[in-house]
């Protein structure tokens, strides 16, 4: 339900950092996505579309690399993948596990961009 | 780096950004949060969706806090309306209503604001604020508002599945209270069920089950709270310590 606020959050951030690279266009933005975000990768898109008109990023695409939750097992002593979003378990041990080490991130990776002018 | 992709005469670069999407909010959060700290006052940001009672429940704790001589103060979040914050004055405690006009959730940026501009009101002198955020089961969970305890809320009504059916919102609270639950017996609602729900998606949280009506659940919670507020005086405010110099 917020993704407009999200996507518009975005062409902000990037529209400041092309500041610093003139003339350039952008192709693509790269999102890193948890499994925990509250956010709908295809609603990002969507609102992407309508956040990204009128500013320099229009036509470029947004990738989204959605990342599953790792918590840490201490029964196994290591940081273990989980399935789903379902069950906070360890998938080896069956043990509970609430120590999260990945699932909430909701950032920007990367940009790629192409130079207008050729430079080097 | 500058690459040329082949066979194409464009040339194009990958710039490397890692920056969090809502680090604006996460940023006034973090100040907010230095804030409580520095005033030594606990504060809980209540979530759930709407009508499961976080305001009934808020009126009660207002209350009898207040009745045990402590200092409380609430921000309520709805889209339109201050009926609450009106329902919520009744218990003689300072409360002011955020409208948020269309915005699903409260964000770092609306309770600075609202606490900045608050006549009377001044977080050095209490010991409890409470935030109601929006009923919302989805966004309020990616937006910090500074707490140090969020605390989610479910309803016997709801159905036992509702953690499982909002994970991220369930996965990121620090306590439940189960609410409602003077009229648990004709819903029908399977306690231990919901609470392995709960369980399963926040291993180890605290569960309340209370019913604001009748007060049931009410002292276990209360407990909950002096305790919570015990350990934040004593990490960090003079003003609690038991002898100041």
């Amino acid at each position: 339900m917020h993704e407009l606020s999200i996507v518009t959050s975005i062409v902000e951030t990037v529209t400041e950092t092309l500041a610093a690279y003139p003339g350039t266009r952008v192709l693509e933005v790269r999102l890193r996505v948890g499994a925990l975000a509250s956010v709908i990768p295809e609603s990002l898109e969507f609102c992407y579309g309508i956040a990204s008109e009128g500013t320099p990023l229009v036509g470029s695409r947004l990738v989204v690399n959605l990342l599953p939750v790792v918590v840490h097992c201490a029964p196994c002593g290591q940081d273990v993948e989980l399935e789903g979003v379902q069950s906070f378990r360890c998938p080896r041990c069956g043990e509970p596990c609430s120590d999260m080490r990945q699932g909430r991130e909701l950032e920007i990776d990367s940009i790629e961009i192409e130079d207008g002018e050729g430079k080097q | 780096m500058w690459k040329k992709k082949q066979g194409e005469t464009m040339t194009t670069r990958i710039v490397e950004l890692r920056r969090g999407i809502l680090k604006k909010n996460d940023e006034l959060a973090a100040g907010l949060r230095a804030s409580y700290a520095a005033a030594g006052v606990l504060v809980l940001n209540l979530v759930s969706s709407p009508g499961t009672g976080k305001t009934a429940l808020l009126e009660r704790t207002l209350k009898e806090l207040k009745t045990r001589g402590l200092r409380v103060a609430a921000l309520v979040g709805d889209l339109e309306t201050d009926n609450d914050a009106r329902r919520l004055a009744s218990s003689g405690a300072p409360v002011r209503q955020i409208n948020t006009h269309g915005i699903c959730h409260l964000d770092a940026e609306m309770i600075g604001k609202h606490l900045d501009g608050w006549k009377g009101v001044s977080l050095g002198e209490l010991d409890y604020l409470f935030i109601e955020n929006v009923g919302n089961l989805v966004c309020p969970s990616s937006y910090d508002l500074g707490e140090k305890i969020r605390v989610v809320l479910l309803s016997v009504t709801e159905g036992e599945d509702k953690p499982l059916k909002y994970p991220t919102l369930f996965n990121s609270a620090d306590a439940a209270v189960i609410t409602k639950m003077d009229i648990a017996e004709p819903c029908g609602f399977d306690r231990e069920l919901a609470l392995k729900n709960i369980n399963e998606i926040r291993p180890g949280i605290r569960i309340f089950e209370t019913s604001a009506k009748t007060g049931a659940g009410m002292e276990e919670w209360l407990g909950y709270l002096a305790a919570e507020r015990l350990i934040l005086c004593d990490l960090n405010h003079p003003k609690c310590t038991p002898n100041p110099a």
